[in-house]
């Protein structure tokens, strides 16, 4: 069921290529006709051969150069099968990555906040990749594998019906004992992957946290648990490796007694020749050659199955993020922010990221153009919610939020969210060189620029102390650089391209307090005659904020401005208070 | 790989032998198949001898029986072999890994030492497998077939002698032609990686900067450059099946034409000139089979390589033979000029740094990101050595005290809290296996964890989650530290330990420390609130000793300490507590 509806949106991305597809089926059919076609004219050609004096050469030099002729045709037309078939399956595949990271792109932040990136990526990256081998394997060999089975019965019937009945209900034979093998080794590779998992994961925890294993003296005992799973990871591998490396014997042996068994017949019918019917000894060499090619194909097929079965549910799951919903598009007659004045307006604002749990209810606030407005409380009050909302990286649930007067739902979100500057306590760099991440949002941005926005964040002298200074490539994201110079780095970006409106979310937790003091004065003149919108865990940095949004559980509990909230003697006035109280 | 590669005979000689070599009798049954088949048509059909034809049928039957046998016995040689050989390298690999200094695991990074410890040695097994069973079988047919011809008549079998060394270097040749670019996808696959990476994680800062077109752009050209490489790569091992096809096909003509001239002669018989097709025909099999295995042995190899250098990486790190050092000496840890700097880092991460440490003191050191606080702690258990000047413990140099005596006197709370997969007792039991529940308990109480344990149905043999990720950061912290207790240790050390608690519990912790009477205690942080009442504060600015005394002391005299504190306590009127 579930693979059919994969094969019809696989068959969707083929579709473009579908003139390709058809060279490609016709080159097939061809190749294995001319390679079949070969030791017929073998045979024909050693019948020629009986013995000293009875040799036609004549005869035989025309067939042989039909040989080459056929030879060379057909290895050509294989050639150019196998090109096609590559670019096919590298074409889909790039078209469905491409697709792929589109979405990702389109991802309502919903999804991605709780979907994990490992598995995403190993959608885009590994899955396909393992889809594009499928699918190469699958062109290349099951089509040509059945076209030959076909066309090395219709051969054989040509040559002697008999035989080719004895080498029919033969073959199958060594399908079924694949089968069987493959059946009996699933439980041993499902033991054995389950012990490599066990080894995996004591590896991945003793090794990931060596410095603490040694700061214990706790390696011996490390080493005695890791040799009691590997002792076990050895003896269940050697069962599953051993028994699944039955199968190429017992299939070749099957084969064997094909060809035993057309030998057999083939030689009878050689000599009851003339009677009734029966075939020439060229003939049998003939059948010789195809009962080795006929049970060829078979064993191919059946791993090509499986690697088909695999290559699907690859597909499936890049098809599963695929169709992931995208983030509902702007509206036709959406309104463009320009030149935000920074008047932004909450009314009865509610949201919850699960519909059961409300985390923000009732909200509003009415913040004038250039108001510096912090936000405090403690963990998980939804002060950054509300910073999501107001991005639109989420969208509220009731209520509304409206920027100069605008339902902010009703603004293009590209140029509501270039209208604000953001920095976030989570810093991500983009690998690229320093510039790149400096001019992300202002690409035309000028050396001057770029350098007086990095003194402006205290970044320069970090900067110009790397290897290439602004060229210096870093990794990604950040790669060796410290945390504190990330968001050194995100602060400039913001200083470069001065949006209307900024939020600093922990802008510069990470950044050592006797830095962030001197920042502070850069942010200061940067925010001035902007409407900002800070949170901060270091109630100092927030102080001359023109209005304190204190809240808890989702609402504004109080609202004023710092010695209005102190003299009020409440929650912000305790909150205030206890970072001093150890001093005390 | 050569080294490697005494693993495998050191301890499974006989099955590293027996494996190919029973695979070669295998081939050598298959070897007499044509011969019989030649026999068949000259014997049995030349004289019309039905009786001869099946025994030579029942011959073909017996050859096939006798070559299941055989390779049947050397899959499970093979197997054993590769099997074996996996778990001692294994072995031998994760004891060196628990040999490695911190150095030493600095350079050669965890998460490579994963792969080489999962992936990379998988790929080994499978290349061991594969070649025991097939690299000799596969040539061994080749020059068997040709041999076997060279019996059947000498100037046909030339031909062979010819085709041969052409189709090896096709084959070879295509190989190593795609290899590079094949290494070449692989690169383009990682950008590929990255960049989606990117965008996930950064999704926000994506968004918020409206970047969304420019990488995707981005990412269809990197998508397009992959896709060019896979092509061309494809378009030479294209090559490969059509080329041999059409190499054997010609020496098969040429054979053929030559066997008939010989028949003509007489110095040939009909099924000789058939033996001599199948023998060919054998070749073009086994030669196809060939080639994907040296692909799978190329990729073992490599990933041998790579176990190999892990394995002759590393200098580890000596010890002396001191245990206990002076009894009674005053200071538990003196710093005497110590300088260090991290290989392959430009400037030094501490220059000459001297203090000492009373025994029972508390010690707080405090700085500015990257100005050297871990690291100066990380000398004491000697994770790393100064690069000049030396570190007493009890008075005798670190360096002259065995490894375990020296880091069994010391209790490590580290950044980063992990706890390991196993009951919070078998954790607190890491310094001390055999401390009992109430020395637990004692050690958890200090560490303000009870009501963790309080909570918990099974108490102490609640079970911890790998990495211990079933609590919380701030739990997590807790029970490390009350782990780094267990056992009284001389000296503990929390590198910035307290930093997801919050100030009251911070607070408790510290003034539980104290009762600690004979532990000296290093507490480093960033937060001034954390070490002000420490009886010896190190403030650290770029990796110097920018003051060292106490809170009064350091306030009056050092300005770097001044603005630390006066960056975190700025209150109205500039009051201090």
């Amino acid at each position: 069921m579930k693979n059919k509806s994969t094969l019809r949106k696989v068959l969707r991305y083929i579709k473009r290529y579908i003139l390709l597809m058809i060279l490609s089926m016709l080159l097939a059919a061809l190749t294995v006709a001319g390679s079949l076609y070969i030791p017929i004219i073998i045979g024909r050609t050693i019948d020629l051969i009986i013995s000293a004096g009875k040799v036609d050469l004549a005869a035989i030099s025309g067939l042989l150069l039909q040989t080459g002729a056929v030879a060379g045709v057909t290895a050509l037309l294989q050639w150019l099968m196998n090109a096609i078939n590559n670019r096919i399956a590298f074409d889909v595949v790039r078209d469905i990555r491409n697709d792929a990271f589109r979405k990702i792109e389109e991802l309502p932040l919903s999804y991605l906040d709780t979907a994990s990136t490992g598995d995403i990526v190993s959608r885009v990256i590994s899955d396909a990749d393992q889809f594009a081998d499928g699918l190469l394997l699958g062109f290349s060999q099951l089509f040509t594998g059945i076209v030959t089975i076909l066309g090395t019965l219709v051969f054989m019937l040509m040559l002697d019906a008999w035989i080719t009945l004895a080498v029919v209900v033969l073959t199958p034979v060594s399908l079924l004992v694949a089968r069987f093998i493959s059946g009996k080794t699933y439980s041993m590779f499902r033991l054995r992957s389950e012990t490599l998992g066990e080894q995996t994961s004591l590896i991945d925890e003793i090794i990931g946290n060596e410095k603490t294993v040694k700061a214990f003296c706790r390696e011996d005992e490390s080493i005695e648990k890791f040799e009691e799973i590997n002792e076990r990871l050895e003896k269940c591998s050697l069962r599953a490796t051993f028994f699944s490396s039955l199968t190429n014997p017992t299939t070749r042996f099957v084969n064997s007694m094909v060809y035993a068994a057309v030998a057999l017949f083939g030689a009878l019918a050689v000599i009851d020749r003339g009677a009734s019917g029966g075939i020439t000894v060229g003939e049998l060499s003939c059948f010789l050659s195809y009962a080795n090619q006929y049970t060829k194909p078979f064993n191919e097929i059946s791993g090509v199955v499986t690697e088909l079965q695999n290559a699907f549910a690859c597909a499936a799951r890049l098809f599963e993020l695929i169709e992931e919903p995208s983030e509902q598009p702007d509206p036709q007659d959406a309104y463009v922010l320009t030149d935000a004045k920074g008047a932004v307006k909450a009314e009865n604002v509610s949201f919850s990221y699960v519909p059961d749990r409300k985390l923000i209810e009732n909200f509003s606030i009415d913040i004038k153009p250039g108001q510096k407005t912090a936000i405090v409380g403690p963990t998980g009050c939804g002060k950054t919610t509300f910073i999501n909302l107001l991005m639109r990286f989420y969208d509220v649930t009731g209520g509304c939020i409206s920027a100069d007067g605008h339902d902010i739902r009703q603004i293009t979100r590209k140029s509501l969210r270039s209208s604000y500057g953001m920095v976030l306590q989570e810093t991500r760099l983009i690998s690229g060189t320093i510039r790149d991440n400096i001019i992300m949002g202002k690409p035309d941005a000028t050396e001057e620029e770029v350098v007086s926005a990095a003194k402006a964040s205290h970044a320069h002298s970090f900067i110009k102390r790397l290897p290439q200074g602004y060229d210096t490539v870093i990794g990604e994201d950040g790669g060796s650089l410290s945390q504190g110079q990330k968001q050194l780095l995100c602060i400039t970006r913001i200083m470069l391209c001065r949006p209307p409106m900024l939020i600093l979310d922990e802008a510069t937790s990470s950044i050592d307090t006797r830095t962030e003091l001197k920042i502070q004065d850069a942010f200061a003149k940067l925010m001035k005659g902007r409407t900002s919108f800070i949170v901060a865990h270091r109630l100092s940095t927030i102080r001359d904020a023109d209005v304190i949004l204190v809240m808890n559980n989702g609402s504004i509990i109080e609202q004023g401005t710092h010695d209005e909230l102190l003299a009020r003697g409440g929650f912000y006035a305790s909150l205030y208070n206890s970072q001093f109280d150890s001093v005390s | 790989m050569r080294k490697l590669l005494k693993y495998l005979t050191k301890n499974y000689m006989k099955e590293t032998v027996l494996a190919p070599l029973f695979k070669c009798i295998e081939a050598v049954f298959e070897l007499f198949v044509p011969l019989v088949v030649a026999g068949i048509i000259d014997g049995g059909i030349g004289s019309g001898d039905k009786g001869y034809v099946i025994k030579m049928c029942i011959v073909l039957v017996g050859l096939g029986l006798a070559g299941l046998a055989f390779s049947i016995t050397a899959q499970f040689f093979a197997a054993k072999a590769a099997t074996g050989f996996a778990k001692t390298v294994g072995n031998a690999l994760f004891r060196h890994i628990q040999t490695l200094s911190h150095t030493d695991l600095d350079t050669l990074g965890t998460s490579t030492l994963i792969t080489r410890m999962t992936s990379d040695l998988n790929q080994t097994q499978t290349g061991v497998n594969m070649t025991l069973r097939l690299l000799l079988r596969s040539p061994f047919i080749v020059f068997g077939a040709m041999i076997m011809a060279f019996t059947i008549d000498v100037d046909s079998a030339l031909i062979f002698a010819a085709a041969i060394p052409v189709l090896s270097v096709v084959v070879f040749g295509i190989m190593l032609a795609g290899m590079p670019l094949y290494g070449k996808v692989r690169t383009g696959l990682d950008r590929l990686l990255s960049r989606t990476r990117e965008n996930l994680n950064g999704s926000r800062v994506v968004r918020a900067f409206c970047i969304e077109d420019k990488e995707t752009s981005a990412f269809r050209a990197e998508n397009d450059v992959l896709t060019a490489d896979q092509l061309t790569a494809g378009r030479i091992s294209a090559l490969m099946n059509p080329l041999t096809f059409a190499l054997i096909n010609l020496a098969i003509i040429v054979l053929i034409w030559v066997g008939a001239l010989r028949v003509d002669s007489g110095i040939l018989t009909q099924g000789q000139v058939v033996a001599l097709y199948n023998y060919m025909s054998q070749i073009l099999v086994e030669l196809i089979k060939l080639a994907s295995l040296i692909i799978t042995i190329t990729k073992a190899a490599a990933c041998g390589k790579r176990i190999q250098s892990v394995l002759e990486s590393g200098e580890g790190m000596t010890g002396g033979t001191e245990t206990d050092g002076f009894t009674g000496y005053k200071y538990a840890v003196e710093f005497r000029n110590v300088s260090l700097k991290y290989s392959n880092a430009g400037d030094e991460s501490l220059s000459g740094i001297s203090f000492t440490a009373e025994k029972g003191s508390v010690i707080g050191i405090i700085g500015g990101t990257g100005s050297g606080k871990s690291s100066l702690v990380n000398l004491i258990p000697r994770f790393y050595d100064p690069t000049s000047g030396d570190i007493y413990i009890n008075g005798i140099n670190a360096k002259d005290y065995t490894l375990d005596a020296l880091r069994s006197k010391i209790g490590v709370v580290p950044q980063k809290a992990v706890l390991f997969k196993g009951t919070i007792r078998e954790n607190m039991q890491w310094r001390d296996g055999n401390a009992s529940d109430e020395e637990i308990m004692h050690a958890i109480e200090i560490a303000q964890a009870k009501d963790i344990i309080d909570k918990k149905k099974h108490g102490l043999d609640c079970e911890v989650a790998q990495g211990g990720s079933n609590f919380s950061g701030g739990q997590r912290q807790r029970l490390t530290i009350a782990r780094a207790i267990v056992g009284s240790p001389e000296i503990l050390i929390l590198d910035d330990s307290a930093s997801a608690l919050d100030f009251a519990t911070d607070a408790a912790l510290r003034k539980a420390l104290r009762s600690l009477e004979n532990t000296t205690v290093f507490i480093v942080s960033q937060r001034t609130g954390s070490i002000m009442h420490a009886d010896k504060i190190i403030v650290l600015d770029d990796g110097q000793a920018a003051g060292i005394g106490t809170h009064s002391e350091l306030l009056e005299s050092c300005p770097v300490y001044r603005e630390i504190y006066e960056s975190q306590f700025r209150r109205e009127g500039g009051e201090t507590a």
